[in-house]
């Protein structure tokens, strides 16, 4: 299946052999019937069978067509358990990461403290997350590695995988959380070990092989207002999202754009919704995040 | 005279007010192709929104809104109502040789409640602050946070269950009472059988998605605590609830379809239903196992592991009664002599249909699978494969069944086979699509997609636009045989079952005398069988 979605964690392989597995087995019912349905209505078609005869039935088949489908079902069962067993059972020497959701942004922190907005793992070594959501339920989904897991408020949700491909794989919101609920999107980079290491016992913020291949900016504030969320809601290029664009924002008072970012609630602006939360954004990262939107002309 | 001209001028009055099951039947009827039309209406709307990334005239909140809509009307409006309120109306007195229903007067309450909830429903949508964004499953606490008129549709839905219950009531009395002379359990026709069963999943699994939304609105409006977790309650408990009622909604969608299908085909192959008891008991397998599957909807909510499995278990076991349907219904295609009129076509498509949706569904039953599959396209193209591929097939196929019986006129058979190509190969190519964009990862209700998946976006849209088509071409063709069809002969498919003793259309009150039944219901060749 790797053609149409990659193979980036272990159980992804499993998952896809049972798929193609079951595939094959319902195309072979689906087959088998259709066949027979064609087959049949043209043989004892009126034309041809004018003297069509009453059978009631056979036992013998109602017999053979409840166990054949009955035993092949409950081996069907089986698999889907076995796989689903490992899903839920993160090897003991996994990394935890603790995952926060809210309307609509993730944001990962790491058991040394980091915080990111993007989601750092090493290859080979498996990562185990703690998803909390903030207001609603959310879906914690990556195609690439397939997991998936209702995030509902109120509850810790666990989920772990092991990458075995590097790069980055889109990690979505699936379970509808309101109106910016499809751009609820973050990425799951995939970096060698050392890499990954080097960069996780660091002061950097995003490692540098990822902010040579995303979008990232240069500077500290930019990568602050991607990893608080921020841009979920908020456009860096003029277009209008949830909240005002970034765009233009600065004119010449840093002041009021800092308290702002750290009370969201003390003004409100003209025609956008009271909805952005409460920041966990200390004062001098508030000024990193200002400096860079004077930069936003 | 038949029930169209009786009362003479035949106003308006005598149709809201009749207690004639038959003129129910037509209310119902017309009512459900209005919304069914304008759910239609908003399904293409969606899939426009699809072809290029903009927002304009479809905003996010508006998407979320449609899908919304789509869903309330599709579900509670047409596919729940479906096959029983027209067809099991209709026909369920007239195939046991009985006058009317039990309770002619409840019976037109249900109606008065359905076009109740239905114009609570329109309401919610242009009153207030507009209409729902939660999708139809209404799941806390997002529901109970949004600023959306959400109180007033899930009320709407109340209303409806209520309808859906007194139905269920009516059709199980009527079976049990209504029985003419000679028609014993193993002689009514097996869309009796279908309707039966169905009723009683009606009135053991409405009333709790009643106390549930109910428990919605009270916590919207007094924060009593249930649901919301900042409350101290419980957002699965929610989950669980909505499921324990509509899992079991389904088979109310989709058993009452196998049941007009069971008419149909042996009809049309002239010959006898292959298994009649296996058809007959695997309708009530599925009303009572069907009951205890609800929660394969929750594999991702983080519910015990013990649960997840057993109710994965019990979801593979679910589907062997409705593969023996399907493996009863081909063999009964053996030795007939099939005539392939257009409901024979449409109830063969059916099969093929539903099938699919039912073998995706046993796949996705797997609990490994079903995490990556569950709340994506894959889910959305099962479903329609089921709901529209199933119920909707069926429901056409009835209607090109029945309809000369019901209006007294025929219609012209080759732009229904028209429609059934426009149909068939656009709703493969929308739904197909939607089982790989699923399988790709696309998560379901989102506004805007991820480039990856964009062609296939496309194929879905202009498969819409096909099956669309054909839509239009099948109910245009119904309009004009209204309007100008040749007169019906009271047999013009050589049935068996007693609505074809009648003339088309049938008198106000069915049989001028109780008829006598001294045989299984589709003995075409008695002599062969002897």
């Amino acid at each position: 299946m790797s053609y149409i979605l990659p193979q980036a964690s272990s159980v992804s392989l499993s998952i896809d052999r049972f798929f193609l597995g079951s595939l094959a087995l319902c195309l072979a019912f689906l087959l088998l019937v259709t066949f027979f349905i064609v087959y049949l209505s043209i043989r004892y078609s009126r034309t041809r069978n004018p003297h069509p005869e009453d059978i009631e039935g056979n036992a013998a088949l109602e017999v053979v067509w409840t166990v054949v489908p009955t035993a092949l079902f409950l081996v069907m069962f089986y698999y889907g358990w076995t796989d689903f067993r490992t899903l839920r059972n993160p090897p003991p020497d996994a990394l935890t990461v603790q995952v926060t959701a809210r309307q609509w942004s993730w944001s990962f922190e790491y058991p040394n403290g980091k915080r990111t907005g993007d989601l750092y793992a090493a290859l080979g070594r498996p990562m185990r997350l703690e998803l909390r959501s903030m207001d609603v339920i959310h879906g914690f989904y990556i195609p690439a590695f397939r997991i998936k897991i209702d995030v509902v408020p109120g509850r810790t949700a666990e989920a772990w995988f092991l990458p075995r491909l590097l790069g980055d794989f889109d990690i979505l919101c699936s379970v509808i959380c309101g109106t910016d609920h499809s751009a609820m999107l973050s990425k799951v980079r995939v970096l060698p070990e050392d890499e990954f290491k080097r960069w996780y016992f660091s002061d950097e913020a995003a490692p540098p092989r990822a902010k040579k291949a995303g979008e990232r900016k240069e500077d500290r504030g930019g990568v602050l207002l991607q990893d608080k969320g921020c841009l979920a809601c908020h456009s860096l290029d003029g277009s209008t999202m949830v909240g005002p664009t970034f765009k233009g924002l600065y004119k010449s008072d840093a002041a009021f754009l800092k308290r702002e970012i750290l009370e969201p609630s003390a003004f409100i602006a003209d025609g956008y919704p009271a909805v952005m939360p409460p920041s966990e954004v200390s004062g001098e990262e508030a000024d990193a995040m200002v400096d860079h939107l004077k930069t936003l002309r | 005279m038949s029930y169209l001209d009786r009362q003479g001028q035949g106003g308006l009055s005598s149709w809201i007010f009749s207690t004639d099951h038959k003129r129910v039947s037509l209310l119902y009827l017309t009512l459900m192709t209005v919304f069914f039309w304008v759910a239609v209406g908003i399904g293409i709307a969606m899939r426009l929104k699809h072809l290029s990334g903009s927002d304009f005239l479809i905003s996010a909140r508006t998407y979320n809104a449609l899908f919304t809509v789509h869903g309330v009307i599709m579900v509670f409006l047409f596919v729940i109502p479906g096959l029983p309120a027209v067809f099991g109306n209709f026909f369920l007195p007239v195939l046991i040789g009985a006058k009317d229903v039990s309770f002619p007067r409840l019976n037109l309450l249900s109606w008065w409640l359905f076009l109740t909830g239905a114009c609570l429903a329109l309401l919610s949508l242009f009153t207030g602050p507009g209409a729902p964004d939660t999708g139809w499953t209404f799941y806390v606490p997002f529901s109970l946070r949004t600023g959306t008129n959400v109180s007033l549709a899930v009320f709407a839905a109340f209303v409806l269950g209520f309808s859906s219950i007194l139905t269920g009531i009516n059709f199980i009395t009527t079976v049990h009472r209504m029985r003419c002379e000679g028609m014993t359990w193993h002689r009514m026709p097996l869309f009796v059988w279908a309707i039966y069963s169905t009723g009683w999943i009606q009135v053991l699994a409405t009333p709790i998605i009643g106390i549930t939304l109910l428990l919605v609105i009270l916590e919207r409006a007094f924060g009593i605590g249930v649901f919301d977790p900042a409350r101290g309650g419980d957002p699965v408990l929610y989950q669980h609830l909505f499921w324990i009622y509509s899992h079991p909604a389904v088979y109310i969608m989709i058993v009452p379809a196998m049941g007009a299908i069971t008419e149909i085909i042996p009809t049309f192959a002239r010959r006898c239903i292959f298994g009649y008891k296996a058809i007959a008991y695997s309708s009530l397998a599925i009303a009572g196992l069907g009951s205890l599957v609800w929660a394969h909807h929750m594999f991702t909510s983080g519910m015990a592991d013990l649960a997840n499995i057993i109710f994965s278990l019990l979801t593979f076991l679910v589907a062997v009664p409705s593969a023996i349907k399907v493996f009863n219904w081909t063999a009964t295609l053996y030795k007939g002599s099939t005539d392939m009129q257009p409901a024979m076509l449409y109830a063969l498509t059916f099969v093929f249909l539903f099938a699919i949706g039912g073998l995706t569904g046993v796949m996705q039953g797997a609990l490994g699978l079903n995490v990556h599959l569950h709340d994506t396209y894959w889910i959305v193209g099962h479903f329609h494969y089921v709901m529209f591929g199933g119920t909707g097939f069926a429901f056409f196929a009835a209607l090109l069944y029945w309809f000369p019986k019901m209006f007294g006129r025929q219609y012209d058979p080759k732009p229904a086979y028209a429609a059934w190509v426009l149909m068939f190969l656009g709703f493969n190519m929308l739904y197909g699509s939607f089982m790989v964009l699923g399988y790709m990862g696309m998560p379901r209700r989102y506004f805007a997609h991820l480039p990856q998946f964009h062609s296939l976006h496309l194929a879905a849209t202009i498969g819409s636009w096909a099956l669309v088509s054909g839509l239009a071409v099948l109910f245009g063709n119904f309009l004009i045989a209204l309007k100008r069809g040749a007169p019906a002969e009271s047999n013009p498919w050589g049935g068996k079952t007693l609505e074809w003793t009648l003339p088309s259309p049938p008198a106000a009150e069915n049989f001028h005398t109780p008829p006598v039944v001294t045989e299984a219901p589709y003995s075409y060749n008695p002599k062969a069988r002897a």
